[in-house]
């Protein structure tokens, strides 16, 4: 096997898995994003520390939601990046 | 300027310590001379002046004749300071002065706002921040003419990114005026000029070197300022000195206030300002749902596609710290985002609130008119009280204002120091001042890096370069503040314009150059114009009068842009040849975080 295809091969599982990553920080996105307004209705009907549960999601659930996902996101990546010898030294 | 670089960088944390231990200090005095008696009006002088002062110093400070250090400021910003620059890029006027009003009045159906201006740099962060980092380029259009080659493409961006960026700046500088208007007691007409000379003080000398450090500076104030009057306000209203957890109470109380005052139309309306008619913690009316999604949507597209936040990641050392820097802008802005629903309910309840002494709604009427802060803003014409059923008592929907000072007037409502109100003043003009910076210097650099040395004088030597930048910047800056002078559209509505704009020409061509390498130029061009025509006109058919389709008005016509373009670009792209093989192998690289990037450092 020449080291060119090594590469490639290399490149190619880290790209695959990089994708996968990227396509469940998507999923979760559109879930906090998108569906969950669709559901405000209903889940106002329920309290949460004092708040209708919906605005509360809203208001600030899916945005906690966001600030979290994007440092999981990072995390998975850097180790991601390391498994493959792509980490950067800073 | 060994002063603001190696030494500078390594001393970077204790600079913006003492910065803003300086500044709380500044705070401090200012309610020193309150006490002593100062008058407001010097106060809140001092406030903008001072603030506005600090900015030009450091604008002066980092200026340079340098390519690299004008056009992504050199390319060594820490991520945490990016993160900083970013949110105080991304945090506009309409953010700051207009976000919580927004909410005030639009209640439930306005926080789509909160989610698309957060949810967005989810898109940012795993779809474009750490590819286009890798790239290396200088400005966006230059990823598009890299990325698919030829100049017609690039120019196909560069017009996109005029016209969603200006639309945007010229809300920004309509801020700064709003703003130095009520603060300096100036008409709004000065106030604009006002507004764009400080802008230009912080950019023009030093580029992206200087807009960095500005904003990283602007955002400690705007952050301060928007978090100190929301806290006092809770802990008055017995909420706690962090009111985010704990306001809950509030957000119920409210819907019960809403049914006992009603949520009527007024009698007679007023021009420009507005009564409270929705609902606060609720969908409400037809397809609510629906127009939730997709004003959510296109904003997030927007975000993940404005070049002046995208050309933040371009300042960073690595693809990580891209990366990592991304995540800090968002927990920045998410300070400021969190609070505003928090700041909306927290200042209706001042008004409606009968147990609570600010409570205005359900008072005599001459008893309202006498307040201060009533007469204050109703003589600039921002707020107005007519007792329009004559019985004597100001009802809810008697009771109108503009909505963008709800935020300015909030520390005056809730019978705060005027020290306050000034801080406020500061804040929002640092938040409008930061964006507008960002912006003008995306549309000058894009005109002069792609349009003029990439497609005009590829010859142009460096000083020459930057010379055309600067006059740009300054020309299409004074362009800016003639057309908000002029008041076409409040401050919120022509920033969700900027964003439909951004999301309808750029989105698609942008994501599809990472994440589809057979993506091609043919139909990176259909996509470009295609989403941009197809939103426009849509644009214009609402605007002037035409039905909206599905409920997509003149906020949301980004969906349908963004739907042209993607068709136009999957389609084209389809019915032409592959790109060439250097092409697929430069998107190959683009996806690797490590080597060097695939433009060469100076181009």
């Amino acid at each position: 096997m020449s080291a060119e295809s090594t590469t490639t091969d290399v490149r190619d599982r880290y790209w695959q898995k990089t994708r996968n990553l990227t396509i469940l920080v998507l999923a979760l996105w559109v879930f906090f994003a998108l569906i969950i307004p669709t559901l405000v209705g209903s889940l106002n009907n329920v309290t949460f520390l004092g708040f209708p549960l919906g605005f509360y999601m809203i208001a600030q659930g899916s945005l906690i939601a966001f600030v979290v996902l994007i440092w999981f996101q990072n995390w998975r990546q850097d180790s991601i990046d390391d498994e493959f010898g792509f980490g950067e030294e800073e | 300027m060994a002063l603001i670089q190696g030494r500078f960088l390594d001393n970077i944390g204790r600079v913006y310590g003492i910065y803003t231990g300086g500044f709380i200090a500044f705070i401090i005095l200012m309610a020193i001379l309150e006490q002593l008696g100062v008058g407001a009006n010097t106060i809140g002088i001092l406030f903008v002046a001072f603030t506005i002062a600090i900015y030009a110093l450091i604008g002066w400070l980092s200026r340079t004749m340098e390519v690299d250090a004008y056009y992504v400021a050199g390319r060594q910003v820490p991520a945490v300071y990016n993160g900083m620059a970013t949110a105080a890029d991304w945090m506009s006027g309409a953010s700051f002065v207009a976000l919580a009003g927004g909410v005030y009045f639009g209640g439930y159906g306005y926080m789509a706002f909160i989610i698309g201006w957060t949810g967005g740099y989810v898109l940012v962060n795993s779809l474009m921040a750490p590819y286009l980092r890798k790239f290396g380029c200088y400005t966006v259009p230059d990823y598009i003419g890299t990325r698919y080659g030829g100049n017609l493409a690039r120019f196909c961006a560069v017009i996109v990114l005029v016209v969603a960026s200006f639309t945007y700046v010229t809300a920004q500088i309509n801020a700064t005026g709003t703003i130095a208007a009520r603060a300096l007691h100036i008409p709004f007409s000065v106030g604009v000029w006002f507004g764009l000379l400080g802008i230009l003080l912080c950019s023009m000398l030093g580029g992206m070197r200087a807009v960095t450090w500005t904003q990283v500076a602007q955002y400690i104030v705007l952050i301060i300022a928007y978090l100190v009057p929301v806290i006092w306000m809770s802990n008055v209203q017995g909420f706690g000195i962090i009111p985010h957890f704990t306001y809950g109470e509030a957000a119920s109380t409210m819907a019960q206030l809403e049914a006992q005052y009603g949520l009527n139309q007024p009698a007679e309306p007023i021009a420009g300002l507005s009564v409270l008619t929705t609902p606060h913690t609720g969908p409400f009316g037809e397809l609510a749902e629906w127009k939730f999604v997709t004003l959510a949507l296109v904003m997030m597209c927007g975000t993940a596609s404005l070049p002046h936040i995208l050309m933040r990641y371009f300042t960073t050392p690595s693809v990580r710290s891209a990366r990592r820097s991304v995540a800090w802008s968002l927990l920045f802005i998410f300070l400021l985002y969190f609070t505003a629903p928090a700041l909306a309910t927290l200042t209706k309840l001042q008004l409606l609130d009968p147990s609570l002494p600010t409570a205005i709604i359900g008072k005599s009427f001459d008893e309202v008119a006498s307040l201060a802060w009533i007469q204050n803003w109703q003589s600039v014409g921002f707020l107005a009280i007519a007792d329009q059923n004559a019985d004597g008592i100001l009802q809810l929907n008697e009771f109108f204002m503009r909505p963008d000072i709800v935020v300015l007037a909030t520390p005056e409502i809730a019978g705060l120091p005027y020290v306050i109100s000034g801080l406020v003043a500061a804040g929002g003009m640092a938040a409008a001042m930061s964006t507008a910076d960002g912006l003008l210097l995306a549309i000058a650099n894009a005109l002069s890096h792609d349009l003029y040395y990439k497609m005009i004088d590829p010859k142009a030597d460096t000083s020459i370069r930057l010379i055309v930048a600067r006059v740009l910047l300054v020309g299409i800056g004074a362009l800016a503040a003639l057309i908000a002078s002029l008041q076409l559209t409040g401050i919120l509505g022509a920033v969700a314009w900027a964003f439909c704009f951004a999301a309808s020409g750029l989105f698609f061509p942008l994501v599809l150059g990472v994440w589809w390498s057979r993506a091609n130029r043919q139909g990176a061009i259909a996509g470009m114009i295609a989403g941009f025509v197809a939103g426009s006109a849509y644009l214009y058919y609402v605007y002037t009068g035409g039905t909206p389709i599905l409920g997509l008005d003149d906020l949301r016509f980004g969906i349908v842009g963004m739907a042209a373009s993607l068709v136009a670009m999957v389609v084209v792209t389809l019915l032409t040849p592959a790109p060439d093989e250097e092409i697929q192998r430069m998107v190959e690289d683009t996806r690797v975080p490590v080597g060097p990037p695939i433009l060469a450092a100076k181009h």
